[in-house]
């Protein structure tokens, strides 16, 4: 199916999200759309799937213009969407939510279960996906679900396939599993569009490419281009893919973690004894796919979780068992990995969220009563030295970007008198100029001889800040190796896989 | 993109559900407006805002609820009055006559209201017309301590809906202080109120500590709750030891002792009793509380968005807890107003008069801010002052009030469904 | 945009516990042991306390039966002590499962309430006889508005809208149903009055909180508010005045089915009762089976579960959340006829006294499920009539304590001691479309 976007433009109030945007997808075509988080790419596909109706401009498929008012119609037109977010519903069976919404039914509206049970092997099998109609949508790996929402799409005989960041939660393994049912569908005559900011990616399976930037194509780029070239028409000026640091100036001993243990709520264990070390001036860079500890590595840290065994010592002082008031108190930073959910307060004002972890004693509390002269004080001096962009420190934090948003959070922490700072996902849906901000920011700490521990599921951001990296698998550490590892060698660590000739690196 | 299993404070009035587009919305936005750094200039905008806020129907939308309400109040009156019913039966032959009788019972039951709750007219001694306006006072101290309750637990993100347990238990220890000791008035007054409080509080607190230690839901264990508090005051009026009158079959205590009675502030002629003043430090300290200590500070970032609380070492358990107990003393006192003043003829199940529920209404007109329950509760009162005397002089049920109480909130709670009965102009999304 | 932006109050988000507090504190399997060793010790405590003595009588038939049951006459004190040791015996097996950490089956908990229930009557109403058939006859009875409640309850909230609204459906349902009873003289005409009463109530519910976004647990309390004020309003100022014509409407009266009222035991309890019962049980069966087994029950738990999801598979989901709430709303007015033309002829104010709160406990104790939530409307049924019929032979128990139960049974049910129950993802969350 050859699809046609012809001057898509999409305004949300006075912003425009997709200011004009024509393209063409050929079928057998895997057509890349690359752009920064924010450029608009969600948009344009939500546009296209019917879930957004576009203010102006038209969608053409096979020749004909289609007027999609729901998602409904975009996939009776034949479109198929493998979202970001999965689309199923976790409680339901494989079959239950493959046929959901599409359902063959017998008498008096009776769900035919095994018809659908037959259409989930059939697809499986033709595409060798191996998933069992049977299983609960939830009790499946990420890797398996992802295969659900396409024989999702397949089902419906749909002929041009949208992924819409596809591989922001595989491990490398996966993606690369991923890659090969894309150039599969391709072969079978699908049209694919492919939507990521991931440049690897992209050179690896795309015919063709096209940059969004604030809501505009800014044009086709070559699958042959370099990294530098796509980075640069995705960002619109030259871009540092490099984080500049000096080598490290190690101090002592400063975080020592011994046979740490968690244990969620649902009774898991989800780090399983974890033994490391960060020096002062140290960057210790977590590497893993999202989902083997990390979150309960950091929140165990911060003394968010529970169930916590072992040990936790920060420069002599015992964090386990403590509350997280007396951990902050410790001199521990936090940048947590969701900040909308751990790390602001939507409602509140810049000034206000940046006195959310000092809300018991000076300088910004005398006698019980807030004490709001010092408080605007200090936020209007780091809105200034951190450059959070805003109208005033009034502003509420809801209004402001996910980079500005995220800026406050920084300024927070490092604003304290700090004796370590751990940074899970510090740049997550962040845009590339606050990326390089906090990065700086992130650096500049550990050059201060404070100990940092980062946490990343971005392979590259792993690599640009760390002094050392521990590679996680499963709550447990796979090895800490030296910043320079290769990369194939992380991935494979990342998969639990501890290559024969690896030596740990001791700091 | 920060989609997260966790339940997420989604605010109701984001424009968009795709935070990309949010994201590419307030680059853009912030790129074109440069910060300004004088604080002047930031305040005359804010001045702005808050008359741009006038001018674009956020309250024009309230004011046209309150409008819309009254105007269904209006036409039940009208629908169930002898006169109007009538002159209907023959509304083609003489329609002036129909249109007599509506606007005479209309008029009749509003002017009624106004004579119950303001200033009486026909009366002609000052102080006796002006009686109305204390009973709109006697009225309104319960529901503004009772709308605070719910208010403050509001901005806990908590769902207090249990006024009326808190209320019944509140009451009954205070009543039971009220008639078992004889003490002087500056000790056994202050004593019964204080034990009320902390009744009220214990109750409260129960929610609070379920909600801390199990994650139960307040709204259902509330709830609950009420009907627990009912059911231990009703077991309690049979029980001679505690607050049962001997030898009287009805489950009713005796009466408070003088002593134990709130006072009244305006001499006897006038019902007005010390609740009402109580009921204006209530809203004095509330707004201290809430906007000035780091309590509040604290109370409110746990509403806003209890996982940032948490994970900033605010003990969100312990809030929970602290926020009920308050709330349950305040709307204790409202139950302690009720026995030692209002009613102090002694402690019967109906003590709480509807209030623990009016007080929702209350916190919720009231935008659950002090000021805004203050201004609430004092609307409700002139409402319930009135409603009696309508009732009396009009022989239209008082029940009428609740209706109309009911309407206000609903219709400001959507401001759009407003707009859309009067065909204003959808307000753009900002 | 809309008030709330200044406005904060609170998004009550549904029913769920909430993450921010919610730490893990053992699974059901932990927790079943510890409350069946409470309820031991407690029954146990009261027989020390008074030891009961003369026998108690259990009355299986009645008078007009076609198989007449002998009556079971026991020694109170040896029989109470019996069901002690079975109820410790049950006991030791649930905490040998949990060593095992073998799953806790159903029929522990039920065999336990059962033995324990007869070691209580044996005692309460030692020397005295218990009617079984009126006693489970009644709560059946007193059951039906909190069962219809409950099931409307559960239908709304497996599509994700919370319905706190419950006992405003049934008053407003029990209102119109003695009213257009009286004018037309036909009580099955009430029966759909109360229907169409219930869906109106969830009409507005939809209109508020599916369409403009209100909090939908506000909606639903400040709903109870304003049927409270509009039916005690028009019983003033209407049905008093015109009693006669207005608010005199004929009685639903029982009928027994042949045959099956006849089976011993069973019959009496189930097949001799109103019209408005039979009712019930095909409601409670088409409810059960649509839900999990059709179309339309899968795509009402999707838009429950997950709404953005059954949105991109196409499915409208405002539409079919109001659907199921005009549904829910207008099975919970069914149980509103029981008020006013079952249990009396006629209405009065505030007549449901509460009953749409218990129907909402039946919701959650019977997480979310149509057949757990009707066994725990039952249950609630039960308490009730329990009360009534052990203050009718001068029971030692309280009874404001034994009305307190349901309320205490759903605290202690959402608090987790009692299994931890899991409310529909999306559960009052409101559904926005770009």
């Amino acid at each position: 199916m050859r699809l046609v976007l012809r001057g898509i433009t999409k305004r949300f109030g006075s912003v425009v999200a997709n200011d004009s945007i024509s393209l063409t997808v050929e079928p057998g075509e895997i057509h890349c759309l690359l752009g920064e988080n924010g450029a608009g790419k969600s948009t344009l596909m939500n546009v296209l799937y019917g879930l957004y109706k576009a203010d102006e401009g038209e969608i053409e498929l096979d020749g004909e213009v289609q007027h999609f008012t729901g998602p409904g119609d975009a996939m009776a037109a034949g479109i198929g969407m493998v979202h970001q977010h999965f689309m199923l519903i976790p409680v339901f069976t494989v079959a239950e939510n493959v046929m959901l919404g599409n359902e063959t039914i017998g008498f008096a509206g009776t769900l035919d279960l095994a018809e659908a049970s037959k259409r989930v092997t059939e697809i499986s099998e033709r595409f060798g996906f191996h998933v069992n109609p049977d299983a609960v949508v939830e009790d499946l790996p990420v890797g398996v679900q992802q295969r659900v929402e396409i024989i999702k799409a397949l089902s419906r005989d749909a002929e041009l396939l949208v992924f819409d960041e596809p591989t922001a939660v595989l491990t490398p393994q996966e993606t690369d599993e991923l890659m090969d049912i894309m150039r599969q569908l391709k072969e079978a005559g699908k049209a694919i569009v492919f939507i990521t900011h991931k440049l690897r990616e992209v050179r690896e399976v795309a015919d063709r490419i096209t940059v969004i930037r604030l809501g505009k194509v800014v044009g086709e780029a070559d699958p042959k281009a370099s990294n530098a070239e796509l980075a640069s028409m995705m960002v619109g000026r030259p871009v540092e893919l490099v984080v500049h640091k000096d080598a490290a100036t190690l101090g002592d001993d400063a975080l020592v973690v011994k046979d740490l243990r968690v244990v969620d709520v649902a009774g898991h264990t989800q780090v399983d004894g974890l033994s490391f070390t960060i020096r002062a001036g140290e960057v210790l860079a977590v590497a893993g796919v999202q989902g083997n500890g990390q979150t309960e590595l950091t929140e165990a840290i911060l003394g968010l979780q529970d169930d916590v065994s072992g040990s936790i010592n920060l420069d002599g002082v015992e964090l386990v068992g403590r509350s997280t008031r007396k951990i902050l108190d410790a001199g521990v930073g936090f940048i947590p990995e969701d900040r909308q959910v751990d790390g602001l307060v939507p409602g509140f004002t810049i000034a206000e969220n940046l006195m959310l972890n000092r809300s018991f004693k000076s300088p910004f509390v005398r006698n019980g009563s807030l004490r709001i002269g010092a408080l605007r004080e200090f936020a209007q001096k780091k809105l200034t030295e951190y450059d959070v962009r805003a109208r005033d420190i009034d502003s509420l934090a809801a209004n402001l970007s996910g980079g500005n948003q995220q800026k406050v959070v920084v300024a927070r922490e490092l604003s304290r008198d700090l004796r370590l700072l751990v940074a899970a996902q510090p740049t997550r849906g962040v845009d590339v100029g606050s990326i390089e901000f906090i990065h700086k920011q992130i650096v500049a700490t550990r050059d201060r001889g404070i100990p940092v521990l980062v946490v990343s599921t971005e392979l590259d951001e792993v690599v640009a800040l760390a002094d050392r990296i521990m590679v996680l698998y499963r709550g447990k550490v796979v090895g800490i190796v030296a910043a320079d590892t290769p990369r194939e060698t992380l991935g494979l660590m990342m998969t639990g896989e501890r290559p024969k000739d690896l030596k740990d690196v001791v700091a | 993109m920060n989609d997260t299993p966790k339940p997420q404070p989604e605010k109701p009035d984001a424009p968009v559900t795709d935070d990309e587009a949010t994201r590419g919305a307030t680059t853009t936005e912030t790129t074109t407006e440069a910060p300004e750094p004088d604080p002047h200039d930031a305040r005359a905008e804010r001045s702005r805002s808050v008359l741009r806020e006038i001018a674009s129907g956020d309250v024009l939308a309230g004011v046209l609820a309150v409008f819309l309400a009254v105007f269904v109040g209006s036409v039940m009156i009208a629908a169930t009055d002898d006169a109007v019913r009538e002159t209907a039966g023959y509304i083609t032959a003489r329609p002036s006559d129909f249109f007599t009788a509506v606007w005479e019972a209309i008029s009749g039951a509003y002017s009624a209201m106004f004579r119950g709750a303001v200033y009486n007219y026909n009366l002609t001694e000052p102080a006796q017309q002006w009686r109305p306006l204390t009973e709109t006072f006697k009225f309104a101290g319960p529901l503004i301590l009772g709308g605070l309750g719910v208010g403050l637990a509001f901005r806990a993100g908590l769902f207090n809906i249990g006024g009326r347990g808190q209320m019944l238990i509140a009451g009954g220890a205070a009543g039971w202080v009220g008639f078992n000791f004889d003490l002087p008035l500056v000790i056994h007054l202050p004593l019964a109120i204080l034990v009320g409080m902390v009744a009220g509080a214990l109750w409260g607190g129960i929610a609070g500590v379920l909600k801390a230690r199990t994650g139960a839901h307040e709204v259902i264990v509330t709830i609950m709750l009420n009907y627990v508090a009912y059911y231990l005051l009703f077991w309690s009026l049979t029980k001679d030891w505690l607050l049962k009158t001997p030898g009287s079959v009805n489950p009713k205590s005796p009466p408070m002792k003088d002593s134990a009675t709130l006072p009244k502030v305006l001499g006897d002629q006038f019902n007005l009793h010390l609740g009402f003043v109580i009921a204006l430090v209530a809203v004095a300290v509330a707004w201290w509380l809430l906007n000035r200590s780091t309590l509040g500070y604290r109370i409110r970032a746990v509403g806003e968005n209890p996982h940032a609380a948490r994970a900033s070492g605010i003990d969100v358990g312990r809030i929970y807890v602290v926020v009920m107990m308050i709330a349950g003393s305040l709307l204790g006192l409202a139950g302690i107003n009720q026995v030692l003043g209002t009613v102090s003829s002694g402690v019967s199940l109906d003590l709480d008069a509807a209030i623990g529920f009016d007080a929702i209404t209350v916190a919720l007109l009231g935008r659950s801010r002090p000021l805004g329950i203050l201004a609430a509760g004092l609307l409700f009162g002139a409402f319930k002052a009135g409603g009696f005397t309508m009732q009396t002089s009009e022989n239209i049920s008082v029940d009428l009030v609740l209706v109309v109480q009911s309407l206000i909130v609903l219709f400001l709670a959507a401001p759009p469904l407003v707009r859309a009965i009067f065909r204003l102009p959808a307000q753009e999304a900002k | 945009m809309s008030i709330a932006t200044d406005l904060p109050t609170p998004e009550s988000g549904g029913l769920a516990p909430d993450g921010a507090v919610t730490h893990g504190r053992g699974s059901g399997a932990r927790k079943l042991p510890i409350v069946l060793g409470v309820l031991t010790l407690l029954l146990a405590g009261i027989l020390l306390r008074s030891e009961p003595s003369g026998d108690t009588t259990f009355q299986l038939s009645t008078v007009t039966d076609f198989v007449t049951l002998p009556d079971i006459v026991v020694p109170s004190g040896p029989t109470a002590w019996l069901m002690v040791v079975i109820c410790l015996g049950l006991t030791a097996e649930a905490v040998r499962r949990m060593l095992t950490r073998a799953g806790q089956p159903i029929w522990i908990p039920i065999s336990f309430a059962i033995v324990w229930m007869i070691g209580f009557l044996s005692w309460a109403a030692a020397g005295d006889r218990i009617r079984v058939v009126s006693l489970l006859g009644g709560a059946v009875a007193l059951a039906i508005p909190l069962v219809f409640g409950a099931l409307g309850g559960v239908l709304g909230e497996r599509a994700g809208v919370v319905n706190i609204a419950i006992e405003g459906q049934l008053l407003l349902g029990a209102f119109a149903a003695a009213v257009t009873a009286s004018t037309t003289g036909s009580p099955w005409a009430g029966v759909a009055a109360a229907a169409v009463a219930g869906a109106l109530v969830a009409l507005i519910l939809g209109l508020f909180a599916i369409t403009y976004f209100v909090d939908q647990v506000i909606v639903g309390v400040v709903l109870n508010v304003l049927v409270v004020g509009l039916t005690n309003f028009l019983f003033r100022q209407v049905l008093t005045p015109n009693a006669e014509s207005l608010n005199s409407p004929e009685r639903l009266r029982a009928v027994p089915i042949p045959v099956l009222g006849d089976i011993p035991l069973i019959g009496p309890i189930f097949f001799r009762q109103t019209p408005l019962v039979y009712l019930l049980y095909v409601v409670v069966a088409v409810v059960a089976f649509a839900l999990y087994r059709t179309r339309w029950g899968l795509r009402v738990r999707a838009v429950g579960e997950h709404p953005k999801a059954a949105d991109t598979v196409g499915i409208k989901v405002n539409r079919t959340r109001y659907r199921t709430i005009l549904l829910a709303g207008a099975i919970a007015g069914l149980g509103g006829a029981y008020f006013s033309l079952v249990s009396v002829a006629g209405f009065n104010r505030e007549m449901t006294g509460g009953a749409g709160y218990i129907a909402l406990a039946a919701v959650i104790f019977g997480k979310w499920d149509p057949i757990r939530a009707t066994l725990a409307a039952l249950l609630f049924g039960f308490a009730t009539n329990l009360q009534g019929v052990l203050s009718a032979i001068g029971s030692p128990v309280p009874s404001q304590f034994m009305l307190m139960l349901p309320y205490l049974v759903t605290i202690f049910a959402v608090a987790g001691l009692v299994g931890r129950s899991r409310p529909p993802a999306a559960d009052g969350v409101p559904y926005r479309q770009q």
